[in-house]
């Protein structure tokens, strides 16, 4: 098993290198409070006019809020991990060097934002979470059954999250200056997985579509499973089969690229 | 207004301290004090080229950037053509030109001239000494093909001489190197080395140059001045520097397999054995023909380069030398 | 030598003082801006796609306030429009001054990348360099969205104008733009002290702007004191709106609160300038 000591080892990377900014730990730890708080006062406001939003009690609400936080960076829900240096490598070329690797480009990388979404998970995802419980009567289920079962959404919600992100990053092999597709992922993505509202408030055929979409797996499925209002393995079917397409989607893309690397290499 | 012609620019006791914080575990942090400059003096006279040498993080570029006014010195005196850099910064900027080897102030992906209409623009330059100087430049940096080329387009060595240009388009009196010739090939070193001593003996121009290749200072600098850990510890003509600390060049020697150190005719030595690879030592001043025609004729040789001595171990001969001195 | 006479009292002419600086500053501004125009352009296709991403991205958040009003009639006892006008203004002061200086977020980068240097041996004041780094029109995209929503709003509602409302409405957004810009310029200040800490400005540039589209009655009365008497962001939108609305003030301040953002903007401006020189400063003596 010499290859899974090559991506736990990239991982361990991923991990130790957000762990030296401490700065901007700290600073990320505060905006993520800082976003929370204004999200849980428009959020009273809304069940205070409408009690039972979209199926959630107040504290309900309040809790799907410091979850999003929780979740914001450490799932790169609006962009954040990876996907910036595998842009610059494949703007620079230095991405034919990564291919000649003798490990698989995809897997490099999401080993490397596994150490990385670990790390923000305890660092910047836990406190402004906890902060949120001190401060608001947040409903948390009082079992370990159903936080292990939350952890095990969290994990499949970061393989689609990935998936997602390294389908924009390749996109930088056809586009001279990829900074558009990036910010447009970045909102759709914010917006889709439901940091601004979450998605069973969405009205209509419009809720219905947008709860199909990938991005709905990434923060409101955890959500979910937490505030327990969806069944776990049906969530875990869905988010597993967003994550099965597009891994898969993602593979392909690369070979094209690859072939493209090659064919302009040569 | 400038300072007398002896001292253009002059260092009375400058040094700079900074704090660091280094980390020491996850949470803790340790505050250590760092004299990164330490109580310099030196004078240079208008005219003059110097080369400033030293290892990586010896203080050359804080040096630097105190003399171009980016840095504040913690002590001591520093005037630069009678301005006190850190706090007329944009007085002086006027009056100097600064090339950052690695960092290119040219605009990316606009054409080449465009960097310099923007120059033209933000130092004021007449428009009459504008087209005057930048059709000098142009001409002397061989750059009249490159003008209405984006920069992204440019080689580095091309991009060097562009760079080199727009620092000189306001007509400094003293423009500060560092490290011009990184990364360029042979033919892009001669040129600028070339067009500085033309600056210089033509027009006149202070030149003080940070670089890492011995090179650049033999063809450029009557003077060099050498420093580490903060200290200057040289100031004098490159000859004497030659023999503080009598340089040698490296002949890298790959044979077809593993053999005992090679037995070169002396003063040239094995200095180092690596598998199949050899290093040999020998005379800076020599030539390697010889020594490599005897190599080839007696040893199955696969391939060999010739290595340019460099500035640290030059310097490091001569501490060696030194500590010779002191303890005899 | 004919070229050692130095054409110095041509360079030296700039003007003095505080006056003379701004003019300096300004004018450095705008040829760094008009480069950074015309590098965008080198990539056309790029800078049409990106400026409608743009726009088309930032009224995701003004989405989000339709879907919550489908759902409900009033928020802090504001309707629709109300909030779009509150909305509208907001965007309008944020993507103004983000448009004008947003770049400013990137100092630490250039901190730690050296190329701040660069910018310190040039002649002309380092904040305008800064502030003019990476100038990028395709952020007139969020300015007309602000617009577009402002458009809407002052249409459905049934405003009662009177002269000094009229003169409020492009004191505001002025005065706004001019509050988002000084935090802009503190927020980047600060990471001359913490290069890695430039998500700190995010709270206070896009947490205030997300603030201010909602009312106030919304929120805890401890944050609307915050952002009231501390980082006065109250002053863009909130207190002069509810003067043209005819709203109860929050705080139960005075009437003539409405007026004074003009002033406000000025003190915001003056306090970041003190707090960029101090931290210039401080790079100049430390380095780093």
């Amino acid at each position: 098993m010499g290859s899974g000591r090559l991506y736990a080892a990239v991982a361990a990377g991923g991990f130790r290198r957000y762990a030296t900014y401490r700065a901007a730990m700290l600073a990320g730890i505060f905006t993520n409070t800082v976003f929370g708080l204004i999200l849980v006062y428009t959020y009273v406001a809304l069940w205070d006019e409408r009690p039972h939003l979209g199926g959630y009690d107040q504290a309900q609400a309040i809790t799907y809020v410091w979850i999003g936080q929780a979740l914001f960076k450490t799932l790169g829900i609006s962009g954040g991990g990876f996907e910036d240096e595998l842009m610059e490598r494949i703007r620079t070329g230095d991405v034919a060097v990564d291919l000649y690797r003798p490990a698989d480009l995809q897997l490099w990388w999401m080993a490397a934002d596994g150490g990385r979404a670990l790390f923000e998970l305890f660092a910047r995802g836990v406190p402004p979470f906890v902060i949120g419980a001190l401060f608001f009567p947040l409903a948390l289920p009082g079992d370990v059954a159903a936080w292990a079962a939350f952890l095990v959404a969290v994990a499949l919600a970061w393989v689609v999250g990935f998936a997602i992100r390294y389908l924009v990053a390749l996109s930088a092999f056809w586009l001279i200056d990829g900074t558009g597709v990036v910010q447009m992922s970045w909102f759709v993505g914010w917006f889709c997985s439901g940091m601004m509202l979450p998605l069973n408030v969405f009205p209509g055929v419009f809720g219905d579509v947008v709860r199909m979409l990938p991005w709905s797996s990434v923060l409101q499925a955890p959500a979910d499973v937490l505030l327990g209002e969806a069944d776990p393995l049906g969530t875990y079917t869905f988010q597993a089969a967003w994550a099965v397409a597009l891994l898969a989607a993602g593979r392909l893309l690369q070979s094209l690229a690859t072939r493209r690397v090659v064919v302009q290499g040569g | 207004m400038t300072g007398s012609e002896s001292g253009f620019i002059e260092l009375d006791g400058v040094e700079k301290v900074f704090e660091v914080r280094k980390k020491t575990g996850f949470m803790k942090r340790e505050r250590r004090r760092v004299r990164a400059v330490d109580s310099i003096s030196f004078r240079v006279a208008r005219g003059e080229m110097v080369g400033y040498i030293g290892p990586n993080g010896a203080g050359k570029s804080t040096t630097i950037k105190m003399l171009t006014g980016i840095l504040t010195p913690s002590a001591g005196r520093l005037r630069v053509a009678g301005i006190d850099p850190s706090r007329d910064r944009r007085r002086l900027a006027h009056r100097i030109g600064v090339v950052f080897g690695q960092r290119t102030t040219l605009w990316w992906d606009l054409p080449l001239v465009d960097s310099y209409r923007l120059m033209h623009r933000m130092y004021r330059i007449p428009d009459a000494r504008y087209r005057e100087n930048l059709d000098r430049l142009v001409e002397l940096l061989d750059l009249g093909e490159l003008l209405d080329v984006p920069v992204r387009q440019l080689s580095l060595g091309q991009r060097m001489r562009g760079d080199i240009a727009a620092a000189l388009l306001h007509d400094p009196e003293v423009l500060y190197l560092d490290e011009p010739t990184i990364g360029l090939d042979v033919v892009s070193k001669a040129r600028v080395r070339e067009f500085l001593r033309e600056l210089n003996a033509e027009r006149g121009t202070t030149v003080l140059l940070t670089t890492h290749d011995l090179q650049d200072i033999e063809q450029l600098c009557k003077r060099v001045m050498v420093i580490d850990h903060g200290r200057l510890m040289y100031d004098g003509p490159l000859a004497g520097l030659h023999e503080a600390g009598e340089s040698e060049r490296t002949l890298v020697v790959d044979l077809e397999r593993e053999l005992p150190p090679i037995e070169a005719p002396a003063p040239a030595r094995v200095v180092r054995v690596d598998g199949p690879r050899q290093w040999l030592a020998f005379p800076a001043a020599e030539s390697a023909a010889p020594l490599v025609a005897r190599i080839a004729a007696e040893y199955p040789l696969v391939d060999l380069s010739v290595r340019e001595p460099d500035i640290e171990a030059v310097i490091a001969k001569m501490y060696a030398e030194q500590a010779d001195r002191a303890v005899s | 030598m004919a070229d050692t006479v130095r054409a110095s009292a041509v360079r030296e002419s700039a003007a003095p003082g505080l006056p003379g600086r701004v003019r300096e500053g300004l004018r450095a501004y705008g040829l760094i801006a008009v480069m950074w125009i015309r590098s965008t352009m080198a990539y056309r296709a790029s800078f049409v796609l990106t400026t409608f991403t743009n726009f088309a991205v930032t009224g995701l958040d003004f989405i989000a306030i339709l879907l919550m009003f489908s759902s409900v009639d009033a928020l802090g006892g504001f309707s629709l429009p109300e909030i779009a006008f509150l909305y509208g203004l907001s965007s309008l002061a944020f993507g103004l001054a983000d448009l004008l200086i947003g770049s400013m977020e990137r100092l630490g980068r250039r901190v730690r990348d050296g190329t701040l240097d660069t910018l310190l041996v040039r002649p002309a004041p380092v904040l305008a360099q800064v502030a003019a780094d990476r100038f990028a029109l395709r952020r007139l995209g969020r300015v007309t969205q602000g617009a577009l929503v402002l458009g809407y709003a002052l249409t459905t509602l049934d405003i009662d104008w009177t002269g000094p409302k009229l003169l409020l409405m492009p004191v505001m957004v002025v005065s706004g733009g001019a509050i988002f810009c000084s935090v802009f310029v503190a927020g980047a200040a600060f990471q001359f002290v913490a290069q890695d800490a430039s998500e700190v400005q995010n709270a206070f540039t896009y947490g205030g702007a997300t603030l201010l589209q909602y009312p106030p009655a919304v929120f805890a009365q401890d944050l609307v004191r915050g952002v009231t008497f501390v980082l006065p962001l109250a002053f863009v939108n909130w207190l002069p709106a509810s003067y043209v609305l005819g709203r109860p003030y929050p705080l139960d301040l005075p009437r003539w609160v409405a007026f004074a953002s003009p002033l406000v903007a000025v003190a915001c401006c003056a306090l970041a300038g003190v707090a960029w020189r101090v931290g210039l400063r401080s790079y100049r003596s430390t380095g780093s």
